[in-house]
């Protein structure tokens, strides 16, 4: 397999920022009550990673050494401020449901992980498909979260109720005891697809040699 | 019930940062294996979100909010911190330097740390008063410090216990805490 796929695709499963590296938890958990909110979420997360990996990616030999961290730091907050504002503005409600959750993006430890481990060594066009592969392993875990809570908690999906009438809607799922247990199902499911995955013929060798 | 109380309780129990929150969940997973190592990281973050609490209310109502400049609310606020993180590591190693050896290891984890950030937004839409904010922040704070305890000591009787076989590992950590956030919810009613 050629190596730039398999950049891309270690961020799905391998290396998923959340259920493998547990990084970035905070915002998983907390907007996952509904599908769009989660939607919502990781297009915003999706953006700031690919935008902040791309410019740091192509600054990268003009930073100096000793002052990195404030420079990602502060490309980092410039994206989120623009997401934030954004939304704001065309998306009112959205963002009043998210919250504080939009602005902690700047915190997000997979995103301030991948620029200093990745970004700021690589080139622009392997930093921008390893933002894209994380995003992406960031969005399914998200989404499918959403998914399980929505239709469990709600009975409804992206706000359709798709239960028969007689189903009584376990608010359970919806509360944040219920985002604890869908998410320790969901690194369990990675657990699982993580060892399938290294079996089959599609698995990479493990870079840092199996561990 | 003081209104001041009633901030205090609410952050402490209620709305307890982690638990019902979800926020700080890297700290709580990643440095809960050790009990003495969570006290002393619950204490640094206590430390740190006071004077992050502080420092960050007045600049935002005596610097931004005269000045027209709220957009950037984000990125001082971030800064500020950073800042502010690294003064007090290199003012305890001089002034201090036991209580360096104590805290310090966990100052620089604390920069990126959501929870502080989040409380330092949270003073601002929540429209606090000075001391408000303050006896809001040394709630969150001290509940933060409640939940790594909780954690940290149930981690120690999960090590010796039979755990099915998908559960073993990290994913076991998020059942305990679906658990204590269970019991953490029998709190709700504590405030009229």
């Amino acid at each position: 397999m050629s190596r730039r796929l398999s950049v891309f695709l270690q961020g799905l499963v391998i290396e998923n920022p959340l259920a493998v590296i547990m990084i970035g938890l905070c915002s998983a958990l907390a907007v996952t009550t509904s599908v769009a909110n989660g939607i919502g979420m990781s297009l915003a997360m999706t953006f700031v990673i690919v935008a902040s990996e791309l410019i740091i990616s192509l600054f990268r030999k003009l930073i100096p050494e000793s002052i990195r961290m404030p420079i990602f730091i502060i490309v980092i907050a410039a994206f989120t401020t623009m997401v934030d504002l954004v939304m704001k503005a065309y998306f009112p409600e959205l963002s009043k449901a998210m919250g504080v959750f939009i602005p902690l993006i700047v915190v997000n430890c997979i995103i301030m992980g991948r620029v200093e481990a990745f970004a700021s060594k690589e080139g622009p066009l392997d930093s921008t498909l390893d933002a894209l592969g994380m995003g992406l392993g960031y969005t399914w875990v998200l989404v499918g979260m959403a998914v399980v809570r929505e239709i469990l908690g709600n009975g409804t999906l992206l706000g359709f109720p798709i239960m028969p009438e007689s189903y009584q809607p376990i608010l359970f799922f919806v509360l944040p005891p219920g985002g604890f247990l869908v998410f320790a199902l969901f690194i369990s499911l990675n657990q699982i697809l993580k060892k399938k995955w290294l079996e089959s013929p599609l698995g990479c060798p493990d870079p840092e040699g199996g561990k | 019930m003081p209104v001041t109380l009633k901030i205090f309780i609410a952050a402490l129990l209620i709305n307890n940062i982690i638990l019902m929150r979800f926020i700080g969940l890297c700290p709580y997973i990643g440095m809960t294996t050790d009990v003495k190592q969570s006290i002393g990281m619950g204490f640094a973050v206590t430390f740190v979100m006071v004077m992050a609490s502080t420092v960050t209310w007045s600049l935002y109502y005596f610097v931004l909010v005269p000045l027209g400049l709220e957009f950037l609310q984000i990125l001082i606020f971030i800064l500020i911190i950073a800042s502010l993180v690294q003064l007090v590591e290199f003012y305890l190693k001089k002034a201090a330097p036991a209580l360096y050896m104590s805290m310090g290891i966990y100052l620089p984890l604390i920069t990126t740390n959501c929870a502080i950030l989040a409380v330092t937004f949270d003073n601002i839409t929540g429209g606090y008063t000075f001391i408000q904010s303050i006896v809001y922040s040394v709630g969150v704070a001290l509940g933060f410090l409640l939940a790594m305890l909780l954690l940290a000591g149930l981690r120690r009787r999960v090590r010796t216990s039979a755990i099915p076989a998908f559960l073993r590992g990290n994913p076991i950590l998020f059942v305990l805490s679906s658990l204590i956030a269970v019991s953490f919810m029998g709190f709700a009613g504590l405030i009229k």
